[in-house]
């Protein structure tokens, strides 16, 4: 196996043109245990953590900008004021040492369906940017996830990395596990509430073979919400938003949990995380009149 | 730079034979890429610099049990689940077995071996023995080294703190009562 060392982007995007087959690697969290279990032998292994932009990350007024190599630890502390979804979410992957070396980076990379990041990223609009050494391109999260660990990358394109806009409103991130460290999640629901735009994001993962946005019930709270003057939520509009949302799912049956357990779970999650974020808008507006 | 000791065990020699068989096949089938290749590299370990020559694919958890002899740090699951393989990078707690030694040339890595002064243990290791915070002690230095990270985090508020940031390292004894004990009492005695 050859080991290509680049020390900055430019010479990255050289390496994987020239070798396609190469299999980046940053965080390592998730390309190490196919490593150690020998699932997969690539011919050459990229290391992206001698690239110093790929972890660095700006801000303008409205939108946030981080490297794909920038580890959970550092987007949590650093900018889990302006990305509340996001580090809610990362505070729940893996355990203290994963997430010293996980990166969002690595979790769009792996494109698997359980990705703890991925409903937020969907949810918040996030885009990702992707680079080669023909060129750049930003695919939104919407159109990134193709399927079970497949994503829109080009063989010889690098994740560089996410643009998300800054929270304008509450965002909330929930999941089900085992246990609330080391688990891969058993189904998992972010809400983003956008009230400069009247409309929520929301999205589910772990239950079908892609992260997916879920319209239908974004719709609904188009119709239901409202933004001026927020009122309680009645009880049968976030159990018909639970519904809405569990109707997206196409779960299947495995070890970690049933196709039914994972529809039952989604609409309460989706019902909860509704109310946490409804609430929090409402308490803000309060505060703010 | 220290002479380096030989780790040869029963097992590296049993593993040494398997990949030259191994390689034997491959010059017979040019189709598979060539993976023999190591490298030499230097690594720098509880403060001190060793030579090492390592293939790509090695774990730094590897590195250190098998070519440095430094077996405290302990494989549970190779997966980054267990956490018996926690060290420090540069003082922030890894795995071991999620990372390549390759990939941590020029880092100041810290194994349980690194936190006594001479006879003079750490903290963190009196507050473990002291609160009795283990049993059969196979994810001792694991627990230890996430500790000592999870004290200077300054995670130790509560103990439901202390458990949420010590839940990366498993103990099948269930001494996690203990466990939970030695890290309060030893982050009460260590300035942060």
């Amino acid at each position: 196996m050859e080991f290509l060392r680049p020390v900055s982007l430019g010479e990255a995007l050289e390496m994987k043109a020239a070798r396609p087959e190469a299999v980046p690697i940053a965080g390592g969290t998730d390309v190490m245990v196919e490593l150690n279990f020998d699932h997969r032998r690539p011919a050459a292994l990229l290391d992206l953590t001698r690239v110093a932009e790929l972890a660095e990350w700006s801000r303008d007024d409205s939108v946030v900008t981080f490297g794909a190599a920038l580890p959970y630890t550092r987007l949590i502390n650093e900018l889990g004021t302006d990305l509340p979804g996001l580090a809610i979410a990362s505070r729940t992957v893996g355990s203290p040492q994963i997430r010293n070396r996980g990166t969002v980076g690595g979790n769009l990379g792996a494109a698997s369906p359980a990705g703890d990041t991925h409903p937020v990223l969907l949810a918040s609009d996030a885009v990702v940017e992707v680079a080669s050494a023909r060129g750049t391109r930003s695919i939104p999260a919407s159109e990134f996830y193709l399927g079970v660990k497949r994503n829109a990358l080009e063989p010889d394109e690098l994740i560089t990395s996410i643009r998300l806009p800054k929270a304008t409103g509450p965002q909330q991130f929930a999941k089900v596990g085992t246990r609330n460290a080391m688990v891969i999640a058993v189904c998992s629901f972010a809400i983003s509430l956008h009230p400069n735009e009247s409309r929520a994001g929301a999205a589910i993962g772990s239950a079908a073979p892609t992260p997916r946005r879920v319209r239908q019930a974004e719709d609904f709270l188009t119709e239901v919400l409202d933004w001026e003057s927020p009122q309680a939520l009645p009880d049968s509009a976030k159990r018909r938003f639970g519904e809405l949302v569990a109707s997206a799912a196409e779960p299947i049956d495995d070890v970690r949990g049933s196709a039914a357990y994972r529809k039952h779970a989604l609409a309460v999650l989706a019902r909860r995380a509704l109310g946490w974020a409804w609430d929090a808008y409402r308490e803000g507006e309060r505060s703010c009149a | 730079m220290t002479p380096q000791r030989s780790a040869y065990t029963r097992r590296t020699v049993l593993k040494s034979t398997a990949a030259a068989t191994a390689v034997t096949h491959l010059t017979s089938a040019p189709a598979i890429a060539d993976d023999g290749g190591t490298s030499e590299i230097t690594l720098s370990v509880n403060g001190q610099r060793h030579r090492v020559a390592v293939e790509p694919r090695v774990t730094l958890l590897d590195a250190l049990r098998e070519r440095l002899g430094l077996t405290g740090t302990k494989k549970g699951c190779d997966r980054g689940e267990c956490g018996a393989c926690t060290v420090l990078v540069d003082g922030e707690r890894i795995k071991s077995c999620l990372t390549l030694a390759v990939m941590r040339q020029g880092a100041e890595i810290t194994t349980v071996e690194g936190l006594a002064r001479g006879e003079e243990l750490h903290p963190v290791q009196e507050a473990f023995i002291r609160r009795d915070a283990f049993q059969c002690g196979a994810c001792t230095p694991g627990q230890i080294m996430s500790a000592v990270a999870c004290i200077n985090e300054g995670h130790t508020g509560s103990e439901a703190e202390i458990r949420e940031w010590m839940s990366g390292n498993l103990c099948r004894c269930a001494a996690y009562q203990n466990i939970v004990a030695a890290v309060a009492d030893a982050a009460k005695e260590t300035p942060r």
